[in-house]
């Protein structure tokens, strides 16, 4: 019993629960603002940027291909680090939050753009040719033919993707976003105890198990078979 | 504009930063060369338990794997190495990062091969099981040759992912890559050395994100 | 035909259930060394699922099945070993894609038999030359035409030297003019004195080679007998409904 006891305070001590609680539901909070953000910016950049590249403008698309290549190829936090620390001494003062959503919801932007692309390109092209053969314009063809047959395709991935950009909410942390993590480690220091760490982590876990079951969901409702 | 180059493309300090980066680097390469095998073999133990026969077993399974999916890996990282010291546990840098990326990891490519094994048509496994094949021999020699070769893609660009992911050691002061450069940076506050490292992950895995693309639209169409 | 000697396979009050669907409601039936028995039937009258519980590929839930008299449910039997002496064939043959013809057909050879690579390519291409496809032996399934590759499974299982081999429907998803290809290498198995038994609508074949012929309706055996009395002259009326629908 010594053991677990100890384990108990270790990890689990009662006063340390009661006396963090409230900043680490603080961090929550910011951690569901700061992911929802993200999720809504970055899914409608990157399907603006998959409708432009649709439109087949080659140096634009250039564009668009360095753009989404190099924040599918470079890890989020090196993103946050050059932006946070790079822009001041230019002259632009962002917020730390700010400097986050910023950058997440351009890496989610670039996987989306990848991801309805794909999906756009899947669609055949008599769908288009019959379309505009009706009298369809280009961005209606589009919207109303073309995207709907294409979103059944980009369920599963995209939640998948979704999901891994939103748990690097995280990072804030290292440039002190007051999120989940940063409380948690805060409260760690102060305390000299695991407990807030272990809140921490279970914050974690209840906020995003649903979101994992629900992609889970998702894909086995879009199954997305290979031939 | 002038700024913009001087505080990010400030080629002296790059060059004055070269060999700390280098030296991160290098730390970044071992790290894969851990942390990748561990992950793909883990992976593969991962997905064979989570198809058990035993209900029990199963359910455990899939739970730890939902579990090391949902927490963020930065998390289970700082656990593992600022937690774990409270229970008495004590591990370097490099003994933290290589476990919790075991089981960050281990969940994900886990995932990957489960969706190879159960997309290996029945009839091969009635096929191997009706000449007599055990269950062993059926997955070693029939299923899996095919599984993997339906989940490559998955697995490639789960690999580029892991690559990234290495950069949340410099959390933990492992001497990679992005934590050698930040180092330059806090020496010469300049960003600069950020960006050289930057260039690296480009160099290093822009030819391998260009490659998934292609493969994840030929499935696609 | 010999009668005095004991029955390869015995099934006695064979009984299956798919949750609570009863598809095997107690059969009965006993297959002779040498005899070729040609099941008949509509779809989901068990015929089927007859032949997968004969080696297990699924659990019975009663009655007994015995291989040369040893039981096939017993938990002491290895049942590994016993689907050595079981061949199967199926409708959809299975091959192996990653592997060539000769790989298909040595890969238990090496694997649950223990031969060595040479050992089991020699027994391979024996088999390979039986079913007339050695020529084929270094090419992959997806190269095979249909028959063909359904002639490759059939070496893969006759490589294993079987006392009794199994047919699931082993023509029904074949082209019409590669179906003749398949039932000249069954017709040559029997005329070599393998035990068999056979689902399938080929009739004209159960009428030229197959020593006894059962007609299966909701999961029992209706009838049986030598196929021209079967065919002219069946006396329940089931039978004859379903005669008559596949000869219209």
């Amino acid at each position: 019993m010594d053991a677990w006891s100890r384990f108990l305070d270790t990890f689990f001590k009662r006063e340390l629960i009661e006396q963090y609680l409230p900043s680490i539901l603080k961090g929550m909070l910011v951690t569901v603002e700061i992911a929802l953000a993200v999720v809504i910016t970055g899914i409608a950049l990157g399907l603006a940027l998959a409708v432009v590249r649709a439109w087949r403008l080659l140096p634009v698309n250039a564009l668009i291909v360095v753009f989404v290549d190099a924040f599918r190829a470079l890890p989020p936090l090196v993103l946050v680090l050059l932006v946070f620390f790079g822009l001041p001494n230019v002259g632009i003062n962002l917020p730390s939050f700010a400097v986050l959503w910023v950058v997440l919801s351009l890496v989610l932007a670039a996987f989306a753009e990848e991801i309805f692309w794909a999906g756009i390109l899947s669609v055949p092209k008599g769908q288009w040719e019959a379309a505009r053969s009706t009298g369809f314009g280009w961005l209606a063809t589009l919207i109303y033919i073309v995207l709907p047959q294409a979103v059944r395709l980009t369920v599963p991935p995209l939640t998948n993707r979704t999901v891994a950009i939103t748990k690097n909410t995280a990072l804030g942390t290292v440039i002190g976003v007051p999120e989940i993590l940063n409380q948690a480690t805060t409260g760690q220091s102060f305390s000299g105890n695991a407990t807030p760490l272990m809140m921490g982590a279970i914050a974690y876990v209840v906020l995003f198990i649903p979101v994992v079951a629900l992609g889970r969901f998702l894909e086995t409702r879009f199954a997305w078979r290979r031939a | 504009m002038d700024a913009l180059l001087q505080q990010f493309f400030n080629l002296e300090i790059m060059a004055k930063a070269l060999p700390l980066v280098l030296a991160g680097l290098r730390q970044t390469v071992v790290l894969c060369l851990v942390v990748i095998p561990l992950g793909l073999a883990g992976g593969l133990l991962f997905a064979l338990v989570s198809l058990s026969s035993s209900r029990a077993t199963r359910w455990s399974m899939i739970a730890a794997i939902d579990f090391f999916r949902a927490i963020p890996p930065l998390v289970l990282l700082i656990f593992v190495y600022s937690g774990l010291p409270f229970a008495g546990i004590r591990l370097s840098p490099l003994a933290a990062v290589a476990v919790a990326f075991f089981l960050n990891t281990s969940s994900y490519y886990g995932e990957i091969y489960r969706a190879g094994i159960e997309s290996v048509a029945r009839g091969q496994w009635d096929a191997a099981r009706s000449t007599g094949l055990t269950v062993a021999q059926t997955l070693a020699s029939v299923v899996l040759p095919q599984a993997i070769r339906n989940v490559l893609p998955d697995l490639v660009s789960n690999t580029v992912e892991v690559v990234k992911l290495t950069s949340i050691a410099s959390v933990v002061a492992l001497p990679e890559l992005l934590y050698s450069a930040d180092m330059a940076r806090s020496i010469t506050f300049n960003t600069s050395p950020i960006v050289l490292a930057a260039a690296i992950y480009l160099v290093m895995l822009w030819p391998v994100v260009r490659l998934v693309s292609r493969m994840e639209r030929r499935i696609a169409s | 035909m010999t009668t005095e000697r004991p029955p390869i396979l015995e099934i006695r009050g064979l009984r299956k259930s798919f949750g609570h669907t009863e598809v095997l409601c107690g059969i009965d039936l006993a297959v002779r060394p040498q005899e070729l028995v040609f099941i008949i039937g509509p779809s989901g009258s068990g015929k089927s699922t007859l032949l997968r519980c004969c080696n297990r590929l699924e659990e019975p839930t009663g009655g007994s099945i015995c291989i040369e008299q040893i039981d096939v449910m017993a938990a002491s039997t290895d049942i590994n070993a016993m689907r050595r002496k079981i061949g199967m064939v199926f409708q959809s043959f299975n091959l192996y894609p990653h592997m060539t013809a000769l790989g298909n057909v040595t890969l238990a050879l090496r694997k649950v038999v223990g031969q060595s690579r040479a050992e089991a390519e020699r027994t391979g291409m024996a088999a390979l030359e039986r079913v007339g496809l050695s020529a084929k032996a270094r090419s992959y399934p997806a190269e095979l035409s249909g028959g063909q590759q359904q002639r490759v499974a059939i070496a893969r299982a006759l490589a294993l030297e079987p006392t009794i081999m199994l047919f699931d429907e082993p023509t029904s998803a074949l082209d019409p003019e590669l179906v003749g290809s398949v039932l000249a290498v069954m017709r040559e198995l029997k005329d070599g004195g393998m035990t068999m038994l056979v689902v399938s609508h080929e009739m004209r074949f159960a009428r030229d080679a197959a020593d006894r012929v059962i007609f299966m309706d909701h999961g029992r055996i209706v009838e049986q007998g030598p196929p021209a009395q079967l065919f002219a002259d069946a006396r329940e009326p089931r039978t004859q409904a379903f005669l008559a629908e596949l000869t219209r």
